[in-house]
């Protein structure tokens, strides 16, 4: 289990997170969901070490996290970014195999390959992009070379930062699907960021929503339409009025 | 009140320079410790050896050779007023191995190749590529800085050499064809003019050069701001410190050869 105790994190006079507190269970699909910069991405961020928090804790099966060495603790991690990111001067298998080439336990490059072409094929891609640069892909192509990328380790504990933001409705939901298998499929723990209500229900186990840098609502996604929270109803109903201001 | 005001920002703004100083110590610092210790990227290094060595040559040849040329000129105009027009050769030579040639080429690459890096970079950062390389177990300065720092350290000597060279030969050519000078006697005044220790120097500064305008770019480039703003704001600020550094410390490195 992740668990984030009173997370804190200011740009500047910008407070994103104020105070965010949430369980992460085990091999289980969670889903934050909240509007555009509630601080989202920066709370995964704050987990993979990427961003200090000014205040507050994050305990990876309760070990606080800058207690354990970070090479062994990011080993653990597959992280799917919002625009993809990927290394725009490598060939696709080469951002694929990425951490078999350059990781600790490296392989030989033709494992590597092989390997790269395999976890290609499970995202639905050809053989034949392997050797294409990601600017010749499309953004649902660049979306799947990224997943594959993610998963190329089998890591345990997998982000998935608006994978399908971006995307026209029919590409959305075949990553949301491929998401949900993949992560049956290794049993891994699941975190993704979305405001994409279609995405919620197809991967989610656990719902949390963030607003206002906080927690504001969490439960299993059967509890989601009836939830009772004005932040919740106001969000999956896509309504102007609510606690939610539309100028933010 | 006012000058208060004023005190204060310029005060504010100092502080800000010696903070930036600090990380920028700070961070080569780190790149090499990170140089010294495996893994290392032989790829990125390979790329790197080409991309700022070879694709470098063909403007450093230009900037060389007339550089050299305009030197030749010069020289044969002031001379002529002291009728010493025949010292060309040996102050051609001077000129460029000693000065010209490393000051040169060292901002031919801080145009070229720092302004490179550091939008690549920067932009890399911008789209979370630096991100995702640490969260595949790569730290960012060992797969992106040492690679480009140990090519510029080494392939900026060389082509301060090859600048030296060519500078010569754009003197040697205007003295030849233009002036008079026999072409033996220029070449052997040269020869025997110029010494161990000028070559030296020459390539001292060069890996000098090659080093603060690799290392700039890739902190540029790593620490850039967010947004297409950020990118050039960061390639814009790597141009303008690392020529300024390399002017700095090529009067430094100049008065130390001078005091040994
Ligand atoms: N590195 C940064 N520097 C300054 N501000 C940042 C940085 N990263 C994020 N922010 C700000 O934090 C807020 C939350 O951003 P983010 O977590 O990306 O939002 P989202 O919930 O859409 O993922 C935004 O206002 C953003 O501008
Ligand atoms: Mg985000």
């Amino acid at each position: 289990m992740i668990r984030i105790h009173n997370l804190h994190k200011a740009f500047g006079h910008n407070r994103v997170l104020r105070g965010m507190s949430l369980d992460i269970p085990t091999a289980r699909s969670t889903v934050i969901i909240g509007g555009s910069g509630t601080g989202k991405s920066v709370a995964l961020k704050c987990i993979l070490g990427l961003v200090l928090p000014d205040q507050g804790h994050i305990y990876c099966q309760d070990q606080d996290i800058n207690t354990i060495k970070r090479e062994a603790y990011l080993a653990r991690f597959g992280m799917l970014f919002q625009g993809g990111a990927l290394f725009d001067s490598l060939p696709v298998w080469r951002n694929v195999a990425f951490r078999l080439l350059n990781g600790s336990k490296k392989c030989s490059v033709e494992e590597a390959r092989e390997i790269a072409v395999e976890k290609l094929r499970r995202v639905g891609l050809t053989p034949q992009v392997a050797d294409l640069l990601p600017a010749e892909l499309s953004g649902g192509m660049q979306k799947r070379v990224g997943l594959a990328r993610t998963i190329a380790t089998t890591p345990e504990i997998i982000f998935f930062d608006e994978p399908t933001a971006g995307l026209d409705p029919i590409m959305s939901g075949v990553i949301n699907r491929l998401i949900r298998e993949i992560v049956q499929e290794i049993g891994a723990t699941a975190v993704t960021i979305t405001h994409d209500i279609n995405s919620v229900r197809t991967i989610a186990d656990n719902v949390a929503m963030l607003h206002d840098g906080v927690i504001q609502w969490n439960g299993s996604v059967d509890q989601l339409d009836h939830s009772g929270n004005p932040y919740v109803e106001q969000f999956i109903t896509g309504s102007e009025t609510g606690p939610i201001a539309a100028t933010r | 009140m006012r000058l208060q005001a004023v005190l204060g920002a310029i005060g504010r703004q100092v502080l800000e320079l010696l903070a930036v100083l600090g990380r920028f110590v700070l961070f080569a610092t780190d790149t090499v410790s990170h140089m010294v210790r495996p893994p290392f990227f032989f790829r990125e290094f390979g790329v790197a050896l080409f991309q700022i060595g070879w694709l470098s040559l063909p403007v450093v040849g230009l900037t060389a050779i007339f550089t050299g040329g305009v030197l030749a000129l010069q020289i044969y105009a002031g001379g002529a007023r002291l009728n010493a027009e025949a010292v060309v050769p040996q102050i051609v030579a001077i000129g460029i191995v000693r000065e010209l040639g490393p000051v040169f080429v060292g901002l031919m690459i801080a145009a070229r190749v720092t302004s490179s890096i550091a939008a690549e970079l920067a932009t890399m950062k911008v789209t979370e590529q630096i991100d995702a390389l640490t969260t595949l177990s790569t730290h960012p300065i060992k797969y992106l800085t040492v690679p480009r720092v140990a090519a510029g350290l080494i392939t900026v000597p060389i082509l301060v050499g090859v600048g030296d060279v060519i500078g010569i030969l754009g003197g040697y050519l205007v003295s030849t064809q233009t002036l008079g000078f026999s072409q033996i006697g220029y070449l052997n005044n040269t020869y025997d003019f110029l010494e161990l220790r000028d070559v030296l120097s020459s390539l001292v500064k060069g890996c000098a050069f090659g080093g603060i305008a690799t290392l700039i770019g890739c902190y540029f480039g790593q620490n850039s701001g967010r947004g297409a703003q950020g990118v050039g704001r960061a390639t814009k600020g790597a141009v303008a410190a690392a020529a300024v550094l390399i002017l700095a410390i090529n009067f430094a490195l100049t008065s130390i050869f001078f005091a040994l």
